[in-house]
């Protein structure tokens, strides 16, 4: 199966692939620091907003760029042109269940994490910061497990 | 899946952890940028970790799964040409990976020799440390050589 997938992937296929796998690993990487520096924070202002810009500059674009490759080589290994009653295989259902899932937490992190920081000023929002960095782990989590089941394509 | 597609997940992981904690490296170089204090630098320490862990795992999964990819995997052998450039590549990554680490290393020792010191406030001495050209420049490098086996492992030239 590795062999198989491997040889028969034409060359268009490969930029719009780079993209994806880019994007994904970059996320990963932000979603790592981010939650990794709100995790080691303790209270630190300096910390707490460093971990949340992390998601937000590192974290958020990446996941924009991962989406727009995995759209981009979805569409070209026909994926989108599947005849009626067939359905996507279980890695790339797997895949758009993080994805979507993913997105949706992310910015609930953001959202959650923006108004921690905002409040900051006054002496609170750590709470919501640790929201943020509690989905942040969950997501990266989730991340994971899409990697595995993208790269080893259980059936 | 096959034991050689489970040894390919591993694989691909072990990339991702390896660019993870490249990232994790490059937050806290632009962090540290701004750090003048002996505590501001001296609390990155357990965030280096994370990144230091992450690309030894990375680093170490690659090459042993690939490896044994490139043994096991049908229609790929170690001699093919974008292999010994990956495992090439690899190792100019982790040198200048490791030279990265030693040039960080300094402002973090400073930090420590003026806290022990006493000496908590801002120093500009320790700034300049944490602002190393050189640390800059070298992680630039080692991350150019990481993003040149992504490319290498995706177009796969001659294969």
């Amino acid at each position: 199966m590795t062999s198989l997938l491997a040889a028969v992937r034409p060359h268009s296929w490969n930029f719009p692939l780079f993209v994806h796998v880019l994007g994904a690993m970059i996320l990963v990487g932000g979603l790592l620091t981010g939650a990794s520096i709100l995790a080691f924070a303790r209270g630190d202002v300096r910390y707490l907003r460093l971990g949340y810009w992390t998601l937000l500059f590192v974290a958020f674009p990446a996941y924009i760029v991962m989406r727009i490759g995995a759209m981009w080589i979805y569409s070209k290994e026909g994926w989108d042109d599947l005849p009626a009653g067939v359905d996507d295989p279980t890695w790339l259902v797997i895949g758009f269940i993080v994805a979507d899932a993913g997105a949706l937490l992310v910015l609930v992190a953001l959202i959650l994490g923006g108004i921690g920081v905002r409040r900051l000023r006054d002496g609170r929002g750590a709470g919501l910061l640790k929201a943020a960095m509690v989905i942040a782990w969950l997501v990266l989590a989730a991340a994971l497990v899409a990697v595995w089941a993208m790269a080893g394509k259980p059936n | 899946m096959s034991f050689d597609d489970w040894i390919l997940a591993l694989h691909v992981l072990s990339a991702f952890a390896y660019v993870a904690g490249m990232v994790v490296f490059w937050v806290l170089i632009v962090a540290v940028r701004k750090t003048d204090t002996p505590d501001g630098t001296i609390r990155m320490g357990p965030i280096v970790k994370v990144g230091t862990i992450g690309t030894g795992i990375g680093a170490a999964g690659t090459i042993v799964f690939g490896i044994w990819l490139a043994f096991s995997v049908g229609g790929y052998d170690i001699w093919d040409g974008w292999i010994i450039a990956a495992i090439v590549l690899w190792a100019v990554a982790g040198g200048i990976g490791g030279r990265t680490g030693k040039e960080y290393t300094k402002g973090m020792d400073k930090a420590r020799e003026l806290e022990g010191a006493g000496q908590t406030g801002p120093n500009a001495e320790l700034l300049a440390v944490n602002r190393t050209q050189t640390g800059l420049l070298l992680h630039a490098a080692a991350s150019a050589a990481l993003l040149l086996i992504l490319i290498d492992m995706i177009w796969k030239p001659g294969a």
